[in-house]
């Protein structure tokens, strides 16, 4: 799928000197689930008790990064010896390939 | 005739070996190989000696059924053992095994965790027999589960005080000077009667204790040599009337104070845990939101407060604890976890949630009694006004207090709050929809996905969850209705696993005498801790739909190795070893159907979901156990 990727993670793949042309969002599931983003968020991002949702709407991907390097919250932070600016963009461009949930009313279950 | 204890059957046969020729020794030795018993070789084989006093007939174990029955107890659960072999004989052919019934466990935990999720629903004890020092080791964990979580637990321990009646080799073993040491720290009362009227004394006392609030499990020994030995002659035994204490009541004074800072409050907000001990609990909760339109926040100890009322706002508890003048916790295991945040990362940082100047108010038990070794009692919180008392027993006082402190002003300040509470009420519960929206048809199996579709097959039924729901995103409390005391009963207390699947199905069988379904949604780390439970329910006919919660692994671990992984820089890669149900994958349908039980799966497309659930409950309904196999999401 089409993934929109803003300036800045470019430049970072330059910078970084990774010959990528465009994230994967294949690589991006295999890798959120390798370095454990599905424990708290669940495999599709949709989050849970453990960790918000984070599919298919993230954050902005600066912001998503910066929090993903930083974070002092509940989170664990990925340093980019954990997870490199390549991996984070293949993984942003998964959450952005999640499919988007039926609307609550074409969901008989969840009539209330 | 003296008969010792121990040997009174043994001493039965020399009384009647003494009427007829030695089977062995010199004598017989000469005697025809075969020869026809005397009439009095035959009455003696088949009669009761007439040398033996009446009541000699009658062991003591005979007695300690009488006691057991005298409290109302319907079922003892246990695995069986040398050590108590008196009385479960007794139970089964004096008792005709009814009331109590003896149900057979594969592991003392579950024995005990049986009579905890029993008692949840019950309202009463169930009795567990124990066997010395192994079964009590291999109840420990359960009892500490019981203690944490407040339920009361009546233990019968079998052990062999007298060193020369201990028949050599393992019932040494198996026996202990003080066989309920190991326990002491979690249980509210132990003895070791030494006569049968000791016995009835204390074993009535025992349940007392463990059902005045606050409740916790007890342990009454009864020696090997009290129960085979016969009654003694015109030994006159009594057992002592029940009568249940009245929970402790918080000081008046105490109370009035709690109700002036409760009216005068701008945003009073109430926290409720282990609360509701019946369903009168519910409603005078109820009231005392009602009567200050407060929200409540409930951290499901118990069910404490209809989860569908306007003043229901326990999704929004950090924001409304972060608002609140003050906030009156009932019955809370963990104050300070409730006004404070801890945060687990490179730094082990805490901050107060509330803003400066709150009040704090506890109503509870935890005051009353505590023990030192075993740190259940949590972090100490700092309270403005701690009441000690149980909180289900003060509500009443507290609830005509705040009335009686609520001038007209006041209360049309407090009726304006409504509506702001009604909107924020209806919000909520339309995130949660779109909330569960999310993943509906992923597989693994999301859990919101797992609930809606068990709630479409018992939300028309008489229906329990008797298993907790923090490891399923609370998906139960944020979707199903959920206003009866059954509906919900907490979890292990103390957070020990094995508790799940046993303590499931001694709720089940309380359930079973109102007809009413039941339904576990069974983790797959705590199922193995267990398995057995599976037969138990099978065997005794106890009707339970388990759904599993199999997301393959101890998933709790797993963010924990994640989380120590990232901190030192090392990664994720590794954090599945050690904590992955995996290689190979556990087919609990299998399991379950090699114990005789009902069971499909695994199920992993969420479309095959409704139809098996559909079949599960059918067989439930008409009686039996049933197991659906849920390949789920991790929370």
């Amino acid at each position: 799928m089409r993934v929109l990727l803003i300036p800045a993670l470019a430049a970072g793949l330059l910078l970084n000197g990774v010959a990528r042309a465009e994230p994967s969002a294949a690589d991006g599931r295999t890798l959120f689930v390798k370095v454990g983003c599905y424990l708290c968020h669940g495999y599709q991002g949709q989050g849970g008790a453990a960790g918000p949702r984070i599919a298919p709407d993230p954050l902005p991907f600066d912001g998503l990064a910066a929090f993903v390097r930083t974070t002092s919250g509940e989170m664990p932070p990925y340093s980019e010896k954990l997870l490199s600016d390549a991996d984070l963009a293949d993984i942003y461009a998964y959450l952005q390939s999640v499919p988007r949930p039926p609307a609550v009313a074409s969901v008989p279950l969840l009539k209330q | 005739m003296k008969v010792d204890r121990r040997t009174f059957l043994a001493g039965v046969a020399v009384a009647g070996a003494a009427t007829v020729p030695a089977p062995h020794g010199g004598t017989a030795a000469a005697a025809p190989a075969v020869k026809f018993p005397s009439a009095a070789a035959l009455a003696a084989e088949t009669l009761v000696p007439a040398a033996l006093p009446a009541s000699s007939g009658k062991p003591g174990s005979d007695f300690m059924v009488d006691v057991i029955r005298s409290l109302d107890i319907d079922y003892i659960s246990a695995n069986p053992a040398s050590s108590f072999r008196g009385l479960q004989e007794s139970i089964v052919n004096y008792g005709g095994n009814q009331k109590p019934e003896f149900l057979t466990c594969m592991h003392e935990e579950s024995s005990v965790a049986m009579a905890h999720g029993y008692f949840k629903i019950a309202g009463k004890p169930m009795g567990v027999l124990c066997h010395g020092t192994v079964g009590l080791q291999h109840a420990s964990m359960a009892l500490y589960n019981a203690w944490c979580d407040r339920v009361p637990v009546v233990v019968i321990l079998g052990n062999i005080v007298d060193a020369t009646k201990r028949r050599p080799g393992v019932e040494w073993l198996h026996t202990a000077q003080d066989v309920a040491a190991m326990v002491r720290d979690f249980t509210k009362w132990d003895d070791l009667p030494a006569s049968l009227q000791h016995f009835a004394e204390s074993t009535v006392r025992a349940y007392k204790i463990a059902t005045t609030p606050p409740m916790a499990p007890v342990v009454i020994v009864a020696d090997g040599g009290l129960q085979e030995a016969p009654i003694g002659d015109g030994e006159s035994l009594s057992i002592p009337k029940f009568v249940a204490t009245a929970p402790p009541q918080g000081d008046t004074g105490a109370v009035r104070e709690a109700a002036r800072l409760l009216a005068a409050a701008q945003s009073p907000v109430i926290v409720a845990d282990r609360l509701a001990r019946t369903a009168q609990g519910i409603k005078l909760l109820v009231e005392l939101a009602e009567t200050l339109n407060a929200p409540v926040i409930d951290q499901y100890g118990r069910m404490n407060f209809p989860n569908a009322h306007y003043l229901s706002h326990s999704e929004r508890g950090r924001a409304l604890i972060g608002q609140a003048d003050v906030v009156l916790g009932l019955e809370l295991t963990d104050y300070w976890g409730t006004v404070n945040a801890y945060t687990d990362n490179h730094e082990r940082t805490t901050t107060s949630r509330t803003k400066a100047g709150t009040k704090l108010i506890s109503i509870g038990v935890g005051d009353l009694y505590t023990k030192s070794n075993y740190q259940d009692f949590e972090r100490f919180a700092a309270v403005d006004l701690p009441v000690a008392g149980d909180a289900e027993a003060t509500l009443p006082a507290l609830i005509e207090a705040v009335k009686s402190a609520l001038s007209a002003e006041r209360r049309a300040a407090i009726a304006g709050r409504a509506e702001a509470m009604r909107k924020a009420r209806a919000a909520t519960r339309e995130r949660i929809a779109v909330d569960a929206t999310y993943a509906w048809d992923a597989s693994p199996v999301s859990t919101a996905r797992v609930a809606a579709e068990l709630w479409a097959q018992i939300r028309s039924e008489d229906w329990s969850l008797v298993s907790p729901d923090n490891f399923f995103s609370r998906w139960p409390h944020r979707m199903w209705t959920m206003d009866r005391p059954h509906h919900y009963i907490g979890g292990s207390g103390g957070a020990g696993e094995g508790y799940g699947l046993p303590a499931a199905v001694g709720a089940a069988l309380a359930n079973r005498a109102v007809g009413r379904l039941t339904v576990n949604i069974q983790c797959d780390g705590d199922m193995m801790y267990a398995p057995g439970a599976l037969w138990t329910a099978v065997h005794h006919k106890i009707p339970l739909l388990t759904v599993m919660h199999n997301n393959r692994a101890y998933h709790q671990e797993t963010m924990h190795l994640q989380r120590l992984g990232n901190r030192r820089n090392r990664g994720v890669d590794r954090a599945s070893i050690g904590t992955t149900i995996t290689e190979p994958n556990i087919d609990y349908a299998k399991l379950a159907q090699s114990m005789g039980m009902w069971a499909e799966g695994p199920i992993e497309n969420p479309a095959d979901l409704g139809p098996a659930l559909a079949r599960a409950v059918a067989v439930v309904k008409r009686g039996e156990p049933a197991l659906v196999d849920v390949v789920t999401q991790p929370r």
